[in-house]
């Protein structure tokens, strides 16, 4: 047992024993992290996935302040009846521009991943402003003082920087329109450059109030949530 | 600290593992053979499980896996199978007239679409219709319960709504109409005019003289989709006024702001998202609520 022996050396040299954990975690974290960054399978190929506009972006900000996420996830796991609930489980390349994710396993309300479409804008308008005045059963609570925050979009430049610098692919273009898109996607005063550089964007006045306000925002990512993939042209890996 | 060590042993006591730390030492006790063997045999599943499923991480993939296990494929098969059991009773549904479908005519397939549909109302339909299907009145989702319809009550009538929606923008067979803000142009005499006389023809209080005269402004601006009698247009989506079923209330305030800016509802256009047999069966399923007709 001479091999056992050197074992050893290793406990009695806090130093060695050091650099060679060193070396065992680093092997472990490689073999776990380092497929990530170069594996072109972990997102797949889909047409249609496009990062957020301006306001669905400044959305998103707050569906993470108001801790949206601690009740709902946006995850439809391929399971059966996940899938006929709530529609096309999810693809790692719709959430590729989420920074952070918005997965999760916990629903205390119901999964948002494909919520896009699926109402009206007035009745996610009543269902923010009083959650029981459509759906009575609901423990929801009110969001009602979103709609009296009016927001101009003055950071949301500064914002999309950001979500480049980590990887989102928003050009200059885009980022030099920021707040001009902003308030066109709530507004629509008629110009067509949103949809040129956000494909599929939705522009109308979300709220019902002329001015744009956090409820515009929200909605306006509530109603893209799910809905930028086209399935009719994706072929499921079967590996996975 | 070697002195120690010797002193402090006791002469049944198992070997110690050589280490000591201010004079505490540490006997050498193996571990218990059924934990040291689980460990090895999970190690050898580890290695085991890790060929067959997908696991190890490749250049352009991971590997496969000798079973060919894949979580999308067994959903989608999954689908398939229960979509199979009720494959018959879904083509059915399709082709059927809908009209047929009744309790006493085909009591399965009657049976498949009320059941089927009342899971794809609670899925889908709820959130605004309610659990129950009373909508919620004042806030424009309509109650379904009641025999007041404002694009028909036909079975088929309610399946070409659940199928192409209300005022969907994409879809070309859905139903539209826009009621006129009438603020601009009817002067604000005249609409609380037009209010009492709504309010008379439903049996509310109203001022005799204004609802007098509002039946004018009401014939020469509004009897062109409400109708002369105001009973309303199915074609055009025009509510009864006299029924007392009110889709945004009934008060004078509440008339009073659908004259002037006017208010219409919306419904998704459900094909796309739902198949035919799902849309057909909902149809069923909303007709046999007590107001189908």
């Amino acid at each position: 047992m001479s091999f056992l022996e050197k074992h050893k050396k290793i406990e009695t040299n806090a130093t060695l024993l050091l650099a060679l954990s060193f070396v065992v975690v680093s092997i472990g974290g490689i073999v776990e992290i380092a497929p990530l960054f170069y594996l072109e399978n972990t997102i797949e190929d889909v047409d249609g996935m496009r990062p957020y506009a301006p306001l669905e972006l400044a959305g998103r900000e707050i569906y993470i302040r108001e801790g949206c996420y601690n009740c709902h996830s946006q995850m439809i796991r391929p399971l059966r009846d996940e899938v006929e609930r709530y529609g096309h489980y999810s693809l790692a390349a719709e959430s590729q521009y989420d920074h952070p994710f918005q997965w999760g396993s916990k629903r205390t309300g119901p999964d948002l991943a494909r919520v896009g479409g699926r109402y009206s804008d007035e009745w996610h308008y009543d269902h923010l402003i009083s959650p029981q005045s459509v759906v009575p059963e609901s423990i929801m609570p009110s969001y009602a003082f979103l709609a009296d925050v009016s927001i101009d979009g003055g950071r949301i430049g500064d914002l999309m920087a950001t979500h480049r610098f980590v990887g989102v692919p928003y050009t200059d273009e885009m980022i030099e329109n920021a707040r001009f898109d902003f308030v066109e996607q709530a507004t629509d005063f008629g110009d067509t450059g949103i949809t040129d550089r956000y494909p599929g964007a939705q522009q109308r006045d979300f709220d019902g109030n002329p001015e744009v306000t956090e409820m515009d925002a929200l909605i306006a990512y509530l109603q893209m949530l799910g809905t930028l993939v086209d399935f009719s042209t994706f072929t499921p890996d079967e590996s996975r | 600290m070697t002195d120690q060590k010797e002193t402090n042993l006791l002469p049944d006591d198992p070997e110690t593992t050589g280490h000591s730390w201010d004079g505490i030492q540490e006997f050498n006790n193996p571990l218990p053979r059924w934990w040291l063997w689980c460990f090895y045999i999970s190690i050898v599943w580890g290695v085991i499980y890790t060929i067959a499923y997908p696991a190890w991480p490749m250049i352009s993939g991971a590997t496969p896996g000798l079973l060919g296990y894949s979580s999308r494929a067994l959903v989608a098969e999954d689908i398939a199978h229960y979509d199979a059991l009720n494959a018959d009773l879904r083509t059915q549904i399709t082709e059927v007239e809908l009209t047929a479908v009744t309790r006493d005519n085909m009591p399965e397939l009657y049976n498949f679409a009320i059941q089927g549909g009342a899971a794809t109302f609670a899925t889908w339909c709820s959130q605004c219709h309610g659990r129950g299907a009373n909508g919620v009145q004042a806030a424009g989702y309509p109650s379904l319960l009641d025999d007041d319809w404002l694009w028909g009550g036909s079975v088929e009538e309610i399946e070409a709504t659940i199928a192409h929606g209300i005022r969907t923008e994409d879809d070309p067979d859905t139903h539209w109409s826009e009621m006129t803000a009438f603020e601009g142009f009817l002067s604000d005499e005249e609409i609380g005019q037009v209010v009492n006389y709504v309010r008379r023809i439903s049996d509310q209080e109203a001022d005799a003289t204004l609802a007098a005269a509002g039946e004018n402004v009401f014939l020469d601006n509004c009897a062109a989709c409400h109708g002369d009698d105001a009973m309303g247009d199915r074609v055009l989506g025009a509510p009864n006024l006299t029924d007392r079923i009110w889709l945004f209330g009934g008060s004078a305030a509440a008339i009073e702001e659908i004259v002037r800016n006017s208010r219409f509802g919306v419904m998704p256009a459900w094909s796309g998202r739902l198949s035919d047999a799902e849309v057909r069966a909902t149809a069923i399923y909303v007709h046999s609520l007590g107001g189908g007709e």
